[in-house]
């Protein structure tokens, strides 16, 4: 807790200095989580849904894994592109899972997890000034990482009424003569929707009409509840269009080792790769080394904690409802994303009280875009008991009203 | 069906109406469906890992390895239900290795127990060796690790 309040402090300290800031940078507005993030430091006793990574420790056979590599003296730099050996573990997957071939020579990048695999994808493909649709509620980083690479980045807003999946037709609504690139991201980081096969169709009809590239963005596809994940690139005609993002920090609770990857064109991946091997050099080898034994043999550990996560999202949800907090059945990721316009109060409102008056914290959905407003995030990567016990205090806050 | 005993596995303590919850079922099937795996044997017990140093009771546990001389064309069976039927041994594996059958065997103090293996165990016609391994600590029992857990350091808030 206290190396939390240091940063925290840190993160203050930053205003001092302000004249060296890029005009750039300093038009970025701060993420809102960062601000609702210092709340919940000042309190004790806070049960938070506000956590976006596993409460799984990383399992014990990938933390030995690394320690064990460690140990052997892996402590050097791997090639740009990662190990040739978690590569073709990925590969392998690509194919077994989705029927799509990516060569591990030069269509897969290893990269320091899937937000730098994302700024990478941005970078390589943006001219100045290029379009950049991004579906909302959406994770936090793309808007600002497209404005980063120079592009020019195009909320797009998802409604309720189709449980925040975006639609072909909205897609062609938002697109113009410069737009460059669509950044699909399901299982989806608010709202835990997923999109099907047909409607994934749909959209690669229109990404193809109008010349698009695909940055899909599948870090969740494990934690998928209902039917099985579709991958973007194993649509007809997409493969080259599309660049799958995806990661082990969520399927196999790694997100502290900072690993994920990139799949796509040997042109692109070549694109990435370069503004990589400048940039990061290369991804953590003990981390790499980690994933390969996750590719290996961590499938039973995973599909354990998948279960898990099934089992409280039905009772997250069904509480939710049972409270009169308008929740749609989210069938992936580990969010919830009920409604709190009921209670006539802003997301932000009802947040701030909740985490005030019960000291339960979630997340205010317009942080990810204004189509979540109304909304909150609810993270259920927490234990059953903790769950049951944050529904309890929103129904005796909800009492208060 | 094994949904519902991996959840028990964990917590016998959890309602019927919980895991209905969590597994889309009715609350009426998931409690037939335990009221039928009760009946076959499926669900054995339903038992409590308690931790005894800290409760404060003194309880010495002992490993015995016991090698067997089959005779009179008795299997293992024999030999292990009769000693499975002292209150004293815990538990009767047939293993492999050196030995062929593995006990554990809970008294009250280390000559309790050392008595018990000299006086109910060596002396029994099929038994032609024991050896006794007290055991000095226990650090996992049945899944459940006994010292202190890591918890993941999360933020409390994170994208």
């Amino acid at each position: 807790m206290k190396k939390n309040v240091q940063n925290a402090l840190l993160y203050r300290r930053e205003g001092m200095a302000g004249n060296f800031v890029a005009e750039k940078v300093r038009s970025i507005p701060p993420s809102g989580i960062r601000k609702f993030f210092d709340l919940v430091l000042e309190m004790e006793g806070v049960i938070s849904l506000g956590v976006g990574e596993p409460d799984f420790v990383t399992p014990w056979h990938i933390r030995e894994a690394c320690i064990y590599s460690l140990e052997k003296g892996f402590t050097s730099y791997t090639s740009n592109l990662g190990l040739l050996e978690l590569r073709e573990l990925i590969s392998r997957c690509f194919r077994k899972d989705y029927g799509v071939e990516y060569d591990p020579k030069n269509e897969i990048l290893i990269t320091t997890g899937v937000s730098e695999a994302a700024d990478l994808a941005f970078r390589a493909i943006i001219n100045p000034g290029d379009e950049v649709i991004i579906p909302e509620p959406s994770y936090v980083s793309y808007k600002p990482s497209v404005f980063l690479a120079g592009g020019k980045p195009v909320p797009l807003a998802t409604t309720l009424e189709n449980e925040f999946r975006v639609t072909a037709d909205e897609i062609e609504k938002s697109i113009t003569d410069k737009t460059k690139a669509l950044v699909l991201s399901y299982p989806n980081n608010p709202t835990g929707a997923v999109m099907g096969k047909n409607d994934l169709e749909e959209i690669a009809d229109v990404v193809n009409e109008n010349d698009l590239a695909v940055i899909s963005d599948e870090v969740y596809c494990k934690l998928t509840y209902n039917g099985t994940h579709t991958c973007f690139s194993s649509i007809s005609g997409m493969r080259e269009r599309t660049i799958v993002l995806n990661g082990f920090s969520k399927s196999h609770a790694m997100t502290g080792l900072r690993i994920g990857y990139a799949a796509g064109s040997e042109e692109i991946i070549g694109a990435m790769t370069k503004v990589h091997q400048y940039a990061m050099l290369c991804a953590p080898i003990t981390a790499q080394m980690g994933a390969v034994e996750a590719l290996k043999n961590g499938d039973g550990e995973m599909k354990k904690m998948v279960r898990e996560y099934d089992r409280r999202r039905r009772l997250i949800v069904d509480g939710l409802n049972r409270l009169g907090l308008d929740c749609f059945e989210p069938k992936g990721a580990f969010y919830a994303f009920p409604s709190v316009k009921s209670t006539g109060m802003t997301s932000e409102e009802f947040a701030g009280r909740l985490l005030k008056e019960q000291k339960v914290a979630a997340v205010p959905g317009d942080v990810f875009g204004d189509c979540g407003a109304g909304h909150l995030r609810c993270s259920y990567a927490t234990s059953r008991e903790e769950l049951v016990e944050a529904l309890g205090r929103i129904e005796a806050f909800l009492d208060t009203l | 069906m094994n949904e519902i005993l991996e959840i028990l596995e964990n917590n016998p303590k959890i309602k019927p109406e919980e895991i209905s919850k969590m597994t889309g079922l009715t609350e009426a099937a998931v409690a037939s469906k335990i009221k039928e795996m009760e009946k076959k044997g499926i669900i054995r017990k339903y038992k409590t890992v308690i931790d005894w140093e800290k409760a404060g009771e003194e309880y010495v546990y002992a490993i015995i390895e016991v090698k067997v001389a089959l005779r009179d064309r008795k299997g293992y069976d024999s030999i292990a239900e009769r000693v499975a039927k002292f209150p004293e041994v815990r538990s009767v594996r047939l293993i492999s290795g050196d030995h062929d059958l593995s006990l554990t065997v809970r008294g009250k103090s280390m000559k309790e127990v050392a008595f018990f293996v000299a006086e109910k165990i060596a002396p029994l016609d099929q038994v032609q060796g024991t050896v006794t391994h007290f055991v000095l600590r226990t650090y996992k029992e049945d899944g459940e690790i006994l010292f202190e857990k890591e918890r993941s350091e999360r933020l409390a808030v994170s994208p």
